[in-house]
């Protein structure tokens, strides 16, 4: 990482309006290194919106007018727009690259746009792989990805080439690939982490979540111990779900 | 008055970014004026009514649209004179890619599409290396990655310009392009110049030659091997 990387000590989320024009009911949500935040709600509630303010460090002048500051200040316009000074790595919701180009194309033109060592590509493929079931080989063009394999990119890219201190993850369970494996690579130490998910697991899995509503915080819960152990119950029982899915992909008759 | 000559490809969001441009200097109290030139159709007069601003069209048919653009500057500044404006937008499509409509005095704003992919900007020549101002839209159907790429091949063709990543749909990018317009110069319609020069090739196409045949061609031509000549009188 380039010595010039700022040290990050917190982010701060002003409140914004709602789609309706109402003020949010928070005065501020300060996240510290270390944290999982989750944002959850119903769909077209405002939970892209919300991190996308976080991705481009919102003044104010985005549609519902939060402000973001890092380290509890207004951050420097370089910051905002540089990728090579950008502390924010961010997995969008979308599900497959437009980009015309090789895989090994793309993430030699991303090390460089984000002044890393060209010499991650094997790396990043190789944890692709680890994700998805039919292997993403260097020469394959990025548009004939499927939705998983493409996902599956994302991530590795988002861990190793985008490497940042803050991650901001939408939807990591919406193209099958393997949910949790993934939040792992994405989810270094002392990272500060939101994830947006519709899955109760990964929802609690986090220390705190946003609830949205009509494109506005609603309420900001902590988990509590009793969601912790239930987690721990879910998680059995997805681990389960995940043994049998794998078999009824791979033709296997499952038997009692 | 300043002149702000916005072009782009069909398509790439350019109305869409100026209607959030201008509801927001409307609410600063900027006077403006629009003009849009398409070649053969639009509909974006339309559109630009209902924000109430004086809205004219011109369309160019058999001319290059830049060329004009170029040409009736002069009857657009008039137009804006006439409601009183102090800004005069002109919108217009980009699609010669070897003109650019930009002025040294007038602020020239460059749409670009990120969907279109990581060569575009290596693809549109002129219009987006001689612009002022890059708004590049549409990033919220890629990934954050294809948008970083996407912004460096900008910068590659135009190193001196201001990105602004813009949103046609949720006004991102708003504010800071208002911005760049309210710092535009005075423009000075007899004094102003071309930033680029308009290509130079005139051949007997553009004056309505119909047969293929090579012996039938004169002016100035390039071959497919790219040697260019002149051939005429
Ligand atoms: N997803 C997305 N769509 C956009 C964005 N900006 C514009 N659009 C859509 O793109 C389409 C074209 O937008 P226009 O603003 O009409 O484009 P234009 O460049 O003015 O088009 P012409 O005047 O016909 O050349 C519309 O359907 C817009 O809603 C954006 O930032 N994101
Ligand atoms: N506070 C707000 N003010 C105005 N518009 C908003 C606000 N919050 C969200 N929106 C808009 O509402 C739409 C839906 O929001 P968004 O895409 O963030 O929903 P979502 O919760 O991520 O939905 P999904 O679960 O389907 O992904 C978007 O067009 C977004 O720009
Ligand atoms: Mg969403
Ligand atoms: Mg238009
Ligand atoms: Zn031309």
């Amino acid at each position: 990482m380039g010595k010039d990387t700022t040290m990050i000590e917190s982010i701060t989320i002003l409140p914004g309006k709602n789609k309706l024009g109402i003020a949010e009911a928070f005065s501020r949500i300060d996240i510290y290194p270390g944290e999982i935040v989750g944002v959850v709600g119903p769909t077209g509630s405002g939970k892209s919106a919300f991190i996308e303010d976080i991705e481009q460090l919102a003044q104010a002048d985005t549609s519902t007018h939060r402000s973001v500051l890092i380290n509890g200040c207004v951050p420097d316009i370089s910051m905002r727009f540089d990728p090579k000074k950008k502390l924010i790595a961010q997995l969008s919701q979308n599900m497959n690259f437009l980009a015309d180009m090789t895989v090994r194309e793309f993430l030699l033109l991303h090390a460089k746009c984000r002044g890393k060592n060209m010499n991650m590509v094997e790396q990043v493929v190789y944890h692709a792989n680890t994700l998805t079931g039919e292997p993403i080989t260097e020469d394959m063009n990025l548009t004939v990805l499927s939705g998983g394999q493409s996902r599956s990119l994302m991530v590795a890219d988002v861990a190793f080439i985008s490497d940042s201190p803050i991650v901001l993850i939408d939807e990591i369970e919406n193209a099958g690939i393997k949910k949790h494996q993934a939040m792992e690579l994405l989810s270094g130490k002392g990272k500060i982490i939101l994830v947006v998910t519709h899955d109760p697991l990964l929802a609690l899995l986090t220390g705190r979540r946003l609830v949205m509503k009509n494109g506005g915080v609603e309420k900001i819960f902590n988990t509590t111990d009793h969601e912790t152990d239930l987690c721990v119950e879910l998680n059995r029982m997805d681990s389960e779900l995940f043994r049998i899915r794998e078999r009824v992909r791979l033709g296997e008759e499952i038997v009692a | 008055m300043k002149v702000i000559v916005v072009a782009g490809t069909p398509g790439a969001g350019k109305t869409s970014v100026l209607l959030n441009t201008i509801k927001f200097l409307k609410e600063q109290q900027v006077k403006i004026a629009v003009a849009k030139i398409d070649c053969l159709y639009t509909e974006d007069q339309i559109r630009f009514k209902k924000t109430d601003v004086p809205t004219m069209i011109g369309l160019s048919r058999d001319m290059c649209p830049d060329h004009y653009t170029i040409y009736n500057m002069g009857e657009m500044v008039s137009f804006a004179r006439e409601h009183t404006a102090d800004m005069l937008i002109v919108e217009t499509a980009g699609l010669c890619h070897r003109c650019a409509p930009y002025t040294t005095n007038g602020l020239g704003v460059c749409v670009i599409d990120a969907t279109t992919g990581p060569n575009t900007p290596l693809k549109v020549g002129p219009f987006l290396s001689t612009a002022n101002v890059v708004a590049i839209t549409k990033g919220d159907m890629i990934s954050q990655a294809e948008r970083e790429i996407f912004r460096e091949r900008v910068m590659e063709m135009n190193a001196g310009c201001r990105i602004i990543e813009t949103n046609g749909l949720t006004g991102k990018g708003t504010a800071e392009l208002a911005g760049c317009f309210a710092e535009a110069p005075v423009f000075n319609y007899s004094e102003d110049h071309l930033r680029h020069n308009a290509p130079f090739s005139i051949c007997t196409l553009c004056v309505g030659e119909m047969h293929i045949e090579k012996k039938y061609h004169r002016g100035v031509l390039r071959h497919i091997n790219g040697v260019q000549e002149y051939k005429g009188e």
